[in-house]
């Protein structure tokens, strides 16, 4: 039996103006490239969109650096700020 | 425990609006085994070895750039002191001036911006090839770009070198000649208690006592620590030191993380974080402006100095309890020319030198990056070292001198040296000062470290 592989979350942000549509092109991107969406978090504040989602990315199929470009063009085509990082940082940053 | 959507943001923000990064990933590398007796050959070793971790580094810094999203904004290297390295060459200008240019020729090959460690420990006394190494500082540095000077003139334990500290005077105002608008002066610091771990240039040098490499990160965040006083303008100041201690605890948890997983990439060792508070150009990113968001007008005026000393320790608080590798400089840096609060504060006449000698006395890391008339006498520059270096000495710290005499500028001119390393007025400053007293040269003796008042 094959070892299971470590899972390797990052933590995707998203804040902006809501339209429809946003998580949906989020979870096509991540679906696409075998990345495994283990949690969401989202929030309206008045009209504005702020959301955190926790990805598996151990059996995705590009780099982070390509996972990156394919997120910043969403974030260009719907005028959203959109983050992605290891989840190690916020760890390191916040839990002793 | 699950991380909350706040704790999130609240590191997204620290990037994205306050530039949080990692100020430096440094690699110190040993470069004793390359010793020769021909100098060309020293030379092809050294050259190779700085390239091929030159490139390595660059390449490992941006794959975790990108798996943090935080930006890692200089890589650079740090090398054996290069006076030790030359001793067995002939004590020839030629020598040192070819030492320098195939250090700047691997930096720029490997595309590190700036190599440290072209320096020379004389806290005590100076061989003769450290002399021939000092002699030839001048023309060194004046022909490259990216090579960067110290000189450790005085320990506590040592006392100071007041030969090298006058013969250093008249290399300055050479230096300056040398290059446009002195700039040259602003790639070398000398120092009292150099610390042998420290990523920050001018400074950074690979100490003795080091492995063949050692990784040493250098953080920052003034932006960040500036924007968590502001959002706190009602509490008193025991709460907040709670506040800032908090905040830099964090951003040295992120310093730590990083240089760890630097070094294992890199499968070297892990060096120190420097805790260092240091202040770019960029808006909002200043420590003058911290100092003023706790509520003191204008950095220089009084109120300053008991700031800036509870500001530090807090940072030295929070960094201490965030990682065991605490080392480098960790002071908080106040250069004239890179602080936009600074530049304000000396053209406004709150900020004189001799407040900044002050400042300097609670927070380390000296005096930085101010400029003087180029006419300034060789033995003035002398007086300010040494007086800056006894600060040091006698209480035990840190203390380093940069300062550019610029050829043709008079006080109350102003001048722009570009990129990181900003513009700077001219400051004020004695056309006489100590000439007989640093014309006696000599030692002054190490002081004695009980009675401590």
């Amino acid at each position: 039996m094959a070892k299971k592989k470590k899972s390797q979350i990052c933590i995707l942000t998203v804040t902006g103006i809501d339209t429809v549509g946003i998580i949906a092109k989020l979870a096509a991107v991540m679906a696409k490239h075998s990345i495994n969406i283990v949690d969401v978090n989202q929030k309206i504040m008045e009209d504005y969109f702020v959301m955190t989602m926790a990805a598996d990315i151990v059996n995705a199929d590009i780099s982070m650096e390509k996972i990156r470009a394919k997120l910043d063009r969403i974030a260009k085509d719907m005028s959203l700020n959109i983050t992605f990082q290891n989840e190690n940082i916020f760890k390191a940053m916040h839990r002793i | 425990m699950a991380i909350t959507v706040e704790e999130v943001f609240e590191t997204v923000k620290m990037t994205l609006d306050h530039h949080f990064d990692i100020r430096t990933v440094t690699l110190g590398i040993n470069l004793k085994d390359c010793m020769d007796r021909n100098l060309t050959n020293f030379c092809n070793r050294v050259h190779k070895r700085i390239v091929e971790n030159g490139k390595k580094l660059n390449k490992f810094a941006d794959e975790i750039e990108q798996k943090y999203a935080i930006p890692i904004t200089n890589r650079r290297i740090s090398i054996t002191p290069a006076s030790l390295l030359l001793e067995p060459l002939p004590h020839t200008k030629a020598t040192v001036v070819k030492l320098a240019k195939t250090l700047d020729s691997a930096a720029k090959k490997a595309n590190i911006d700036f190599i440290g460690g072209f320096g020379a420990l004389v806290q005590k006394g100076m061989t003769s090839s450290d002399k021939n190494f000092i002699n030839a500082i001048p023309q060194a540095l004046g022909k490259t770009q990216r090579v960067c000077g110290f000189l450790n003139l005085g320990t506590t334990t040592t006392g100071m070198n007041m030969d090298a500290i006058e013969m250093f005077g008249h290399i300055l105002k050479q230096l300056a000649e040398k290059t446009e608008n002195g700039i040259g002066c602003a790639k070398i610091a000398v120092f009292c208690n150099v610390p042998e771990d420290n990523p920050f240039m001018a400074g950074a040098n690979h100490g003795v006592g080091e492995p063949d490499f050692s990784l040493n990160i250098g953080i920052s965040g003034p932006g960040v620590v500036r924007d968590v006083v502001l959002q706190n303008p009602d509490c008193d100041l025991t709460q907040l030191s709670e506040v800032i201690k908090r905040t830099v605890f964090k951003i040295t948890r992120a310093g730590e993380l990083i240089g760890r997983e630097m070094a294992q990439l890199m499968k070297v060792d892990f060096g120190i974080v420097d805790i260092s508070l240091a202040s770019t150009t960029a808006a909002g990113d200043s420590v003058a402006e911290i100092i003023e968001a706790m509520g003191v007008s204008q950095i220089g005026l009084p109120g300053s100095t008991a700031a800036l000393a509870m500001l530090m320790d807090a940072v030295k608080k929070g960094g201490a309890m965030a990682s065991g590798n605490i080392g480098g400089l960790s002071g908080t840096f106040i250069p004239v020319s890179e602080d936009s609060g600074m530049i304000r504060a000396v053209i406004s006449g709150a900020l004189n030198l001799e407040k900044l000698e002050a400042l300097t006395a609670v927070c380390s890391v000296g005096l930085d990056m101010f400029a003087v008339p180029g006419d300034t006498p060789a033995e003035v520059l002398s007086a300010i070292i040494a007086d800056e270096l006894a600060i040091g000495m006698i209480n035990n710290k840190t203390t380093s001198v940069r300062v550019i005499p610029v050829p043709g500028k008079k006080h109350g001119d102003i001048v722009h040296f570009g990129g990181l390393l900003g513009s700077a007025p001219i400051m004020k400053i004695a056309q006489k000062a100590a000439p007989d007293f640093i014309a006696r040269k000599g030692r002054i003796p190490s002081p004695v470290t009980s009675m401590r008042n």
